[in-house]
Parts: C-alpha cells; sequence; structure tokens
C-alpha cells in the first residue's frame, strides 16, 4: 500500500478528460472518411457533368427501395451532425479546461511548434466551422451563385453547372483555398492526434507512421480538393 | 561572463508577483545555474534584501526537485534538470528570465517555489502496487519478457519534477501519468490493479485541475528523463481498455 491513497470508489472512466479526446478522435476520424469521399466526388468535375450530376443524383437512391429518396443521405447527414456537436464539444471543454489550468501566464514562452500547433488546432478549427456554415449554405441549403454572369435558368437544377459558376470567380476560389489551409493544417495534427488518442502509437515506429500517415492525407486532401476550383478558375473545366 | 537576469519574485501563496531585474557581472561559464542563484543569494543576503526562493536537493539530477522555467523553456536549453545545467550554455551578456512552473494545479508557495502535492495525491490515487511486505519473493520467480522490462524501466526514469506540466500548453500531466501507468503497465506485479488504476490516477488528476492532453509533445521535448510520448499512447489505451470492461 502506498502511505496514505485516495479513496476515488466513484471514478468513471467516461468521466475522464481521456474519454473526451476519445469522443473527439472517433468524430474526426468518420470525418476523415467523409472528406475523403466528398473529395473524390468533387473530382467527378473531370469527368464532365453526366458524371458529376448523376453522382450528386445517386447520392440520394442509395438504398432505395428499402430506404425512402434520400433516406441513406439524411441518415448519414444525421450522423455528421451528431459527430460534429460531439467534436466540438469534446474541443471547447477542454480547450476551457486548458484556459484554466495556467491562470497566470509565462512572461516568456519559448516559440515553440507546439504552442502554434495548439492554437492553429483551435481557431482553425473555429474558421473551419464558419467555413461550414457559408459552404452549407453556398451549395446545400440555399444553392446560391454568385456569379452574376450566369442566370439561374441556365444553372437550372444541375449541381455541376452551380459548381462550375461559382469557381468561375476568384474570392470564392480565395475562400476555398483558405479554408483548405485550414483544413490540412488541422488534418496534419488530428490524424496523428487521433492515432495517438486511440493508443496506435506505443511504439517509435508507430509514432513515425502516424506521423506520415497525417501528413499523406492533409496533402492528399489538399491537393485533391483544391484542383476543381482552381481547374475551373482558369478555365481548364467549364 | 556578465548576466542580467529577470527573477519572478512572490512572497508567498496567493500574493501578485512581478518580475525583478538582478544583474551578476562575474559568472563562471563552469558553475552550475544555481550555483549562480546561490552567489545571487549570497549578495542579496549581504544587501540585506530577501534571497530568491527555489527548491533544490540532490542536484545530480534525480531527485526531481529543482525545476525552473528558463528563457520559457522548462529546465533551460539543455536536455536534463535544472541542477545539471551550468552557465557554460549561455554567452557574455545574456538576459535570462526564471521563472516557477506554471500551473493553477501547482500554486506558487513563494518566488520559484511552486508545491507540486498533486503528483503525490496522484500517486496516491492508483500509482503503486498493492504487495504484502514481510520477506522479499524471489526476483526471478516472475519472468518479465525483456522488451517489457525495458520499456517498464525506461518510464520509470520519471521523477516527477513537473517538467511536462510546466511545459504543456494545457498544463496537463499526461507524459507524468504515461510515464506511471506504462511503468507499472507492462510488469507483472501492476496487472490486479492496471484497469483500475489507469481511471483513478485519471480522475485524480482532472480534479487536481491540470488541463487535457492535445499531443503536442512539448512536454516529451522538455522532459530531462527523455520519456517518450507513446507511454501517453499507452495511458489512452489503458483507459480504453479498462471503459470496455465496464470501469
Amino acid at each position: 500500500m502506498a502511505t496514505q491513497t485516495v479513496n476515488l470508489a466513484n471514478a468513471k472512466a467516461r468521466r475522464t478528460t481521456v474519454a473526451m479526446k476519445l469522443l473527439m478522435a472517433l468524430t474526426g476520424a468518420l470525418f476523415v472518411f467523409y472528406v475523403l469521399m466528398h473529395m473524390y466526388g468533387n473530382l467527378k468535375v473531370f469527368a464532365g457533368q453526366e458524371s458529376f450530376d448523376s453522382y450528386a443524383h445517386h447520392l440520394r437512391t442509395i438504398g432505395e427501395p428499402i430506404l425512402p429518396y434520400a433516406g441513406f443521405l439524411w441518415l448519414f447527414r444525421l450522423l455528421l451532425i451528431g459527430s460534429l456537436v460531439g467534436h466540438a464539444y469534446s474541443a471547447f471543454y477542454l480547450w476551457s479546461r486548458a484556459s484554466g489550468a495556467r491562470s497566470q501566464r509565462y512572461a516568456v514562452r519559448a516559440a515553440g511548434a507546439a504552442a502554434f500547433r495548439s492554437k492553429a488546432m483551435r481557431w482553425g478549427g473555429v474558421a473551419l466551422l464558419a467555413f461550414l456554415v457559408f459552404h452549407l449554405i453556398q451549395f446545400t441549403i440555399s444553392k446560391v451563385n454568385f456569379n452574376g454572369d450566369v442566370t439561374a435558368a441556365s444553372i437550372g437544377d444541375s449541381p455541376y453547372r452551380l459548381v462550375v459558376a461559382s469557381f468561375q470567380l476568384w474570392w470564392v476560389v480565395l475562400i476555398y483555398l483558405v479554408a483548405l489551409a485550414a483544413l490540412g493544417l488541422h488534418l496534419h495534427h488530428g490524424v496523428w492526434s487521433a492515432a495517438q488518442t486511440l493508443g496506435l502509437t506505443t511504439s517509435p515506429e508507430a509514432r513515425t507512421r502516424a506521423k506520415t500517415a497525417a501528413v499523406f492525407i492533409a496533402a492528399l486532401v489538399v491537393v485533391g480538393f483544391a484542383l476543381p476550383p482552381l481547374a475551373i478558375l482558369f478555365g481548364l473545366v467549364e | 561572463m556578465k548576466i542580467t537576469l529577470e527573477i519572478w519574485r512572490q512572497a508567498g501563496p496567493g500574493t501578485a508577483g512581478k518580475m525583478v531585474t538582478y544583474t551578476q557581472d562575474d559568472v563562471s561559464p563552469d558553475m552550475s545555474f544555481l550555483e549562480m542563484l546561490d552567489v545571487l543569494n549570497e549578495q542579496l543576503q549581504e544587501r540585506g534584501e530577501e534571497p530568491v526562493a527555489f527548491d533544490s536537493d540532490c542536484r545530480e539530477g534525480i531527485c526531481g526537485m529543482c525545476g525552473l522555467v528558463i528563457n520559457g523553456q522548462a529546465h533551460g536549453p539543455q536536455v536534463t534538470t535544472t541542477c545539471q545545467l551550468h552557465m557554460r550554455s549561455f554567452k557574455d551578456g545574456d538576459r535570462i528570465t526564471i521563472e516557477p512552473w506554471r500551473a493553477d494545479a501547482f500554486p506558487v508557495l513563494k518566488d520559484l517555489v511552486v508545491d507540486r502535492s498533486a503528483f503525490d495525491r496522484i500517486i496516491q490515487a492508483g500509482g503503486f502496487i498493492s504487495v504484502n511486505t514481510g520477506a522479499a519473493p524471489e526476483a526471478h520467480a516472475a519472468p518479465v519478457q525483456k522488451a517489457k522490462a525495458d520499456r517498464a524501466f525506461d518510464a520509470a526514469t520519471c521523477i516527477g519534477c513537473g517538467a511536462c506540466v510546466a511545459a504543456c500548453p494545457n498544463a496537463a500531466a499526461m507524459l507524468f501519468l504515461g510515464a506511471k501507468v506504462t511503468h507499472l503497465g507492462e510488469l507483472p506485479q501492476g496487472q490486479p490493479e492496471r484497469d483500475a488504476r489507469v481511471v483513478k490516477m485519471l480522475t485524480q488528476h482532472d480534479h487536481e485541475g491540470f488541463g487535457g492532453c492535445t499531443n503536442v509533445g512539448a512536454c516529451a521535448d522538455a522532459c530531462p528523463k527523455e520519456i517518450p510520448l507513446d507511454v501517453i499512447s499507452q495511458l489512452n489505451t489503458d483507459l480504453r481498455r479498462s471503459m470496455a470492461r465496464g470501469n
């Protein structure tokens, strides 16, 4: 026995900060899967209007006739919304705990990569949340066309034409590139961090593998998502 | 060497402190950092001023008692404890800021001395194994794989100095926790209490007001004993397994 022990009869694993991080890691892993699928769908823009539009339509007919029209899509959306709530809740919980854990700041802070990653993760996450609202309004909820040169009639209900009209504007592309930079940084730390939280990195080799995977996924996502808007902006896709 | 020091002075717990500047004109590069502070304190005493309070004990880098944040780095620029840091790590004319570990779970007692008994309570919550005292069992009775013995030993080099907390942007003590959980969890003697240990130690850690881990790795960079970040992954694994078993 230790000379004196603390009585923690009611201690529960699910009430610890590590359980919070598990929630963040698992929901984050779902987002990584989703983002990769989303990127794959976006790249269909290079296969032409018919391919892109029929892909968008098929997303709504997956699971038919067992599920109603757009049934699978809505189930998946509900899962994503639930995950987003869990991801953001654990993030803000841990953020507020961290702010309360050091009320007297250091006078001098060694300019470390660690502090930058911490800030990039939190403020980058907030930026991504703001971008998500804009992105959903633009392409999902209101389907807004900012391009005055393209009429609503010519777009009709074609997602392809809306995407092409949108990314012919330099400032829309710029917003997306900034958001991609935030997403890249978020994934660069997040993928590695999720591996660490899920306990996949208990040896130096595994740690190196997880860090490499994080860089690879972050780079893949940035390039994969940046290609369609840039191709449209420079007139390679019309 | 001529050195300008900016040192955190605080009269007592809960009182406001501030950085105070001192100059040292005749510092030898062979002095240890703490000897340099000893000399400063002698001068302060001669002038009738209050000496700077700081912790130290063995001055051999093994007890974990000393710990100062020097120029924003826990234990200063070398991978060692403050007592094993020497003035040759600095240049003539340098300005050096010295602050205590900053974490609400480690309240400042005076100047650079902090109360680290939060670590003691975390150990008391589960950082032990229960054995009957008396006749020691034969050491080879419980075989341990070489790799596990090595990993346990590496984790056991943690001296509980608190540099991980001082360096962490969240003031979390996960490297300390991970070291203890890995050290005991790799060995047969640590198995009976393994599932309960991780939950109890983490609960006490959170209760003490330390922050949560964001896997940035500042702790492992600051650790004078070079405890690797993978002990935190082990901690996370143990917690997940314990949760799956209904704890």
